[in-house]
């Protein structure tokens, strides 16, 4: 069935394709009339050249961490959500009410709440297109993009009404109370009198980020819950005749993956602007989906392709700032990304076999390229 | 309210609704032959831009129009090659474009005219001008057909009464001719064609070309008719709405009309809050009517109003052999 080794397809296909983003993205650069070779320097000194830098990279990071899980999850299912934007919508809901209306005595009780406040709204707003996929057949895709838009309107209408504070006029919540406000990198790692992190805004949600990695490798590989997931990804019939009923694997992975987009929230939300404001999620939900193609759907490859993002985003704005590069750059970037990984990747994966097989002797007549399988 | 606020209401929906059904029925086509396509917004926005720009540098409209159409055509290549040739995910292609277009565009316009990712402004023949009918100046007296004639079906740009036809059009080219039977048995069931000896491969991209040309053309009515010169961001969830539409409607040409223009007239109402105040005696949100195409398209999708059901191919690449 393999052509390839494992090891080319889990590292060599996706480098391939971030390799042709990244020679796709210089002729971009070029045709603007900057170098692109002085652009990713500026990039990888404004990301990673100071804790500052490190600071930012890991704060996007913690976003696309959670989103990207909760793109990853749904993939094992073979569900496409696409409504993880809307969710952190949600989610952003979930920990304002959580902040603003409980008083909390420590902000570690604030984190665990708000954490389960942010991800029962984002599982509650994956719920209904997850219930009328399984119930009624209504595609998924379509439902969660258009409950994105409603999301957007509700927190809207929340923001301009009943959330905000009497005599503001910008649609916002009022501020936290200081108690629920969680530690950032700074104050966690000074130490006498040097100041790492200094203003940067990543905080200790980044760890809650990757203990939710390794709780979704553990639930994906380790748990009867994830092989009835992944054994209905990969076969619908099969899983049925093995007993597993569709209408709870779909709901039960929708859940989490509304979960943990979600949960995102307790980063922007909760940790950054310690406030609810509209836009707060600023197209996370989104940059999940590239990267959980990116990483393949697997928690390590979440992390790492989350980390790499959070480099683009903060490399990228550091180019808005020094270079007539605008910040919009990033998103050309991620938009080739998500082609070559997702829509393009029996492009990239056809030619890589066909070396694989020449490699091969002597090559066996029956094994034909499965390329057209490999479609997700 | 009076005759007059209610012509002004429906000749802005007729303005609204335009840019939605273009690209509801470019989708038309597109699904109809079994590739999903949630690039509508990309596309769109990525022919107003050019469209813009280059009506802009040429000061012809028309000259724009076919720029427009070509960026489109280009988005919709992308789409073609990813779903078509290389059988991948059609619904990531289309996610990809979108954000591919949302980027390109703006850095592109920061690149070409700095002024922060906008073109510069439109003005005379850079624009298509609202046409007035023949006979609409003699006729504006008569009681009620004057007005009726005057301020809703006179006085829009040649593109509103070019999107008119193309309904029409498009329920003959898919109901009556040999293209269109063989178009939409390529989304029930691309096997059968091929075995019939035609190419699914051809007729996919066939459609998807086309899907490319209406998008174009709406992408451009968006930032030469209805506004002058092109914003970031400016197609706004209209792609998504022509979705919505699309699913309202059911996939049917004339049904296409009908929801683009619903989801037409709430955008115009949204744009009147005073008037709802006044006619209902109270205030509707703006948020809710924001939200109300996606909503009545989630009822439609979930199957209470009757059942909305796609065609039967759509979103699977074809494989010859098995």
């Amino acid at each position: 069935m393999d052509v390839m080794p494992k090891w080319a397809e889990v590292i060599l296909v996706p480098l391939i394709s971030l390799l042709l983003a990244a020679i796709l993205s210089a002729i971009v650069i070029l045709a603007i009339g900057e170098n692109p070779w002085d652009a990713l320097k500026l990039m990888v000194d404004g990301a990673l050249g100071s804790t500052y830098g490190w600071g930012y990279t890991l704060y996007y990071a913690t976003n696309f961490i959670f989103t990207g899980l909760a793109v990853a999850i749904a993939f094992h299912a073979r569900m496409f959500n696409i409504g993880g934007e809307g969710q952190a919508v949600l989610g952003g809901l979930g920990v304002a009410l959580v902040c603003l209306y409980i008083p909390f005595p420590h902000w570690s009780l604030a984190l665990i709440a708000a954490s389960v406040g942010a991800a029962l709204f984002g599982a509650a707003w994956a719920f209904i297109p997850a219930i009328l996929q399984a119930k009624r057949g209504s595609h998924i895709v379509i439902t969660t993009i258009m409950f994105n838009f409603i999301a957007a309107a509700l927190l809207n209408y929340l923001l301009v009404g009943a959330l905000k504070p009497a005599g503001s006029m910008e649609p916002a919540t009022g501020k936290f109370p200081e108690s629920t406000n969680l530690p950032s990198f700074q104050d966690m790692f000074s130490f006498g009198e040097a100041t790492l992190f200094r203003g940067a805004p990543a905080n200790i949600s980044f760890f809650v980020a990757v203990a939710a990695c390794i709780a979704l490798w553990a639930l994906i590989w380790r748990t009867r819950l994830g092989y009835e997931i992944r054994a209905f990804g990969h076969s619908e019939s099969a899983a049925k005749y093995a007993g597993i009923s569709p209408t709870k694997i779909i709901v039960i992975s929708m859940l989490i993956s509304g979960g943990l987009a979600g949960m995102m929230a307790i980063n922007n939300v909760q940790g950054e602007a310690e406030r609810l404001v509209l836009n707060a999620v600023e197209g996370a939900g989104f940059i999940g989906i590239a990267v959980a193609l990116m990483g393949r759907s697997h928690p390590l490859g979440v992390f790492l392709a989350a980390i790499l993002f959070g480099f683009l985003y903060q490399g990228g704005a550091e180019l808005a700032l020094w270079t007539s590069i605008p910040r919009e750059l990033i998103i050309v970037i991620q938009a080739l990304v998500i082609l070559f990984t997702g829509a393009l990747d029996n492009m990239v994966r056809g030619p890589l076999e066909r070396l694989f097989l020449l490699r091969r002797q002597p090559p066996k007549p029956d094994r034909k390229s499965t390329s057209a399988e490999g479609a997700n | 309210m009076d005759l007059i606020t209610l012509l002004q209401l429906l000749d802005s929906t007729l303005r609204l609704a335009t840019p939605l059904l273009l690209a509801c029925l470019a989708g038309l086509f597109s699904e109809r032959a079994g590739i999903f396509d949630i690039g509508l917004e990309g596309k769109m926005l990525a022919a107003a831009f050019l469209s813009a720009a280059v009506a802009y540098a040429t000061g012809n409209v028309w000259v724009g129009l076919l720029a427009g159409i070509f960026a489109s055509l280009l988005l919709s290549a992308i789409h073609g090659l990813a779903s078509i040739t290389f059988r991948g995910n059609q619904l990531i292609s289309g996610v990809a474009i979108n954000f591919l277009a949302a980027g390109l565009t703006v850095v592109i316009a920061q690149s070409w005219f700095a002024q922060g990712g906008r073109t510069p402004q439109l003005s005379g023949a850079g624009r298509f001008n609202p046409i007035t009918l023949p006979g609409a100046d003699a006729l504006r007296d008569v009681p009620i057909l004057g007005p009726i004639y005057y301020e809703l079906i006179s006085g829009h740009t040649i593109i509103v009464y070019m999107a008119l036809l193309i309904v029409p059009l498009t329920a003959w080219v898919l109901f009556s001719t040999r293209f269109g039977l063989r178009l939409r048995a390529v989304g029930e069931n691309p096997a059968a064609v091929d075995t019939a000896g035609v190419s699914v491969v051809g007729m996919r991209f066939a459609a998807v070309a086309i899907c490319g040309v209406l998008c174009g053309i709406a992408g451009a009515y968006l930032a030469t008719a209805l506004q002058a010169g092109f914003t970031k961001d400016m197609s706004a969830g209209r792609g998504y709405i022509a979705l919505a539409a699309l699913i309202f409607a059911k996939w049917r040409p004339v049904y296409c009309l009908w929801a683009c223009l619903l989801f037409g007239f709430l955008q115009a109402i949204a744009l009147r809050s005073d008037l709802i105040e006044r006619v209902l005696q109270f205030n509707i949100q703006s948020q809710l009517l924001d939200a109300l195409p996606y909503i009545l398209t989630v009822v439609i999708l979930a199957g209470f109003v009757g059942k909305a059901v796609p065609p039967r191919a759509g979103g699977e690449p074809y494989v010859k052999e098995r």
